[in-house]
């Protein structure tokens, strides 16, 4: 049994890793992150270098979890992490939310709301959490 | 002194000081971006020539032209791909010197650098401009043919690696410079009446700069993204600016004549000035691992030769680089014809501008050094909407030159030439010069055949013609000889093969 989790390299994301590992150790199940890009932007603050990849996974090797990271460019970053999802047949996806304007949430999508709509297995939405922010 | 102080008056009005400041910000930001330069906003930015007066649209194009030249320097610094072809060498030492945690002092350094290359530069122009002008002014058809076509040459046989693809870029400007009815019959119109008037420079402009690059970016669009440096204000400590101000003048030594020559270009100066700074430098250890005389040498000397190529575009009506080619487009635009009476005829738009070129100097230096951190963020832009926009302007840049739906099938035509030539690494320059020469080089002809009734050896009547064609000779003889002795040193990357890096 396994738990995904949605990273991107900012507060949100940490407070999903943070989440995540929680829960892994708690229900005992493997844990994948996904790290993902569309690749469409020169730099994108989201993505995570591979230094940065091999530190999150080499600390939560640490926690006693069996960890697989997903590092890629994708043509859509909600499908690459569902995608993951049913491939590993997950039994939880855990993703960061954050407070975006009316004018944002009308111009630009969500990857964490396609998450949460498209997803076949529950959704852990998260906020970030200085006190939990462990990762 | 008194032309230069009315040009301050003129340059300080409200309207030109905030087109001034248009400039270099759009400027600096298209720089910043890498494949989107100068000479594609300029392009996109043609149909301004329509509403705007000339002084205005003019400084705006200068600010443009100056800023980008500043911009490229960032994206070389921080991310290691240069914005612009002259801001390859910067990011040699540059990008060491970020990633080792000096981001603020090269980022300063090539600000400052810019600032005062900029400024002597800018001060040379005024000072040789009006003596060249007055010295071009008593030469016959021939010299000018002679110097056309020096300017021709050099641009596409002695700028870039390969020769062949620079001529093949040549033939197919000359080629589209020919269409229509100039001279009385029909030549490459295919019998039809759209072409019948040539295909206006603006269309090429726009189709192979913006058309040609967004379709190039199109077939490349998904990219691993790149590691940015992070960094806050620039600055430099005593010992920076120690080590900083000869490489500064040096570069601006390099830079101004390459500029002001026909052969123009930034790629040579900047790397003549790089190695000059690896022979000169008292911390040889550094160099290779972020030495700052590498990118204040380097970047004074593309802001110097940006400036210097005013000098030949003011003077004698030559553009030696691309983005003074699409101003030379812009001022056709507005029906100038810039060349030795140039000067004398608009006393007030070319002081104009060039007191312009001082604001627009401080302005940059002003405005970018504590902008750099907001300049980097430009990089996160998402490409298919800055490239949707790019082609919507670009279709409605076209389209208001004729208003005609023919000049949109032309744009598309052109612009698939220009993606073809991205792809084979064909140079655009030697293409829009072309464009841009290829009729007047034979207007000058024809006028001097005319004179001399029939007479070919007309041609080589005058001393400074045989000069030109002997400099000429020598430029073709001691290319081939270099190029037989020593593979190329210089990376002569251009603008594609940088987007190749990220590819």
């Amino acid at each position: 049994m396994t738990i995904v989790i949605a990273y991107g390299t900012d507060q949100y994301g940490r407070a999903a890793l943070a989440h995540g590992a929680a829960q892994a150790e708690l229900r005992r199940e493997d844990l994948v992150v996904v790290n993902a890009t569309r690749g469409d932007s020169l730099v994108d603050r989201r993505y995570a270098d591979d230094a940065e990849i091999e530190r999150i996974k080499a600390e939560l090797q640490t926690l006693g979890l069996s960890v697989s990271m997903r590092h890629d460019v994708v043509p859509d970053v909600a499908d690459a992490v569902i995608e993951v999802a049913e491939q590993v047949d997950a039994t939880l996806i855990v993703v960061g939310v954050k407070h975006r304007s009316p004018v944002g949430k009308a111009l630009l999508g969500s990857v964490a709301q396609r998450v949460i709509l498209d997803a076949e297995c529950p959704v852990l939405a998260v906020k970030p959490d200085p006190l939990a922010d462990t990762v | 002194m008194d032309l230069l102080l009315e040009g301050f008056a003129t340059a300080l009005t409200p309207e030109n000081l905030m087109y001034a400041v248009i400039g270099v910000l759009l400027g600096t930001a298209v720089g910043v971006l890498p494949g989107i330069g100068p000479a594609m906003t300029v392009a996109l930015l043609l149909p301004v020539t329509f509403s705007v007066p000339p002084t205005s649209g003019l400084i705006l194009f200068a600010g443009i032209y100056y800023g980008g030249m500043y911009g490229g320097s960032t994206t070389s610094i921080l991310l290691n791909t240069p914005g612009e072809s002259s801001s390859v060498v910067t990011a040699l030492e540059g990008n060491k010197m970020a990633k080792s945690g000096r981001a603020a002092q090269a980022l300063a350094t090539a600000a400052v650098g810019s600032f005062v290359a900029g400024t002597i530069g800018t001060l040379l122009i005024v000072l040789l401009a009006p003596n060249i002008a007055d010295v071009v002014v008593k030469l016959g058809a021939p010299s000018y043919f002679a110097i056309m076509a020096l300017a021709l040459f050099t641009v596409t046989a002695v700028l870039g690696s390969s020769k062949i693809r620079g001529f093949i870029a040549l033939f197919i400007g000359l080629a589209i410079g020919l269409v229509g009815t100039t001279t009385g019959q029909q030549r490459m119109t295919f019998g039809s009446p759209q072409l019948a008037d040539g295909i206006d420079v603006v269309v090429v402009a726009v189709a192979v700069f913006a058309i040609g690059e967004a379709l190039w970016v199109a077939a490349h669009l998904r990219s691993k993204p790149l590691d940015v440096i992070p960094v806050g204000q620039p600055w430099m400590s005593r010992d920076d600016w120690g080590r900083s101000w000869k490489p500064w003048l040096r570069g601006t030594a390099f830079g101004f004549p390459f500029g002001a020559l026909p052969a123009g270009g930034a790629e040579v100066p900047t790397f003549l000035s790089y190695i000059t700074e690896r022979r000169l430098t008292k911390h040889p250890e550094e160099f290779g691992k972020g030495a700052i005389e590498g990118v204040a040498g380097p970047e004074a000397a593309n802001n110097a030769s940006a400036a210097g190529t005013l000098v030949p575009l003011l003077a004698i009506g030559l553009p030696t680089t691309a983005t003074a080619a699409v101003i030379l487009v812009a001022m056709q635009n507005y029906g100038l014809q810039p060349g030795p009476q140039f000067m004398d005829a608009q006393p007030k738009l070319v002081w104009g501008l060039l007191a312009s070129l001082f604001i627009a100097n401080t302005l940059l230096l002003v405005l970018n050094l504590p902008l750099a951190p907001v300049w980097a963020k430009l990089l996160q832009i998402r490409r298919p909407y800055l490239y949707a926009g790019i082609l919507f302007f670009a279709s409605l840049g076209a389209y208001s030159v004729n208003f005609q739906a023919f000049d949109l099938a032309l744009l598309l035509g052109i612009g698939m030439l220009g993606l073809a030539m991205r792809r084979f690494a064909i140079p655009v320059l030697p293409l829009i010069v072309g464009v841009i020469l290829g009729p007047r080089l034979e207007e000058q002809l024809t006028q001097a055949l005319s004179i001399s009734q029939g007479d070919v050896s007309t041609l080589w009547s005058e001393p400074v013609a045989v000069v030109v064609y002997i400099v000429m000779a020598i430029l073709l003889v001691g290319s081939v000889v270099m190029s037989r002795r020593t593979t190329p040193p210089a990376p002569t990357r251009t603008e594609d093969a940088s987007m190749d890096v990220n590819a």
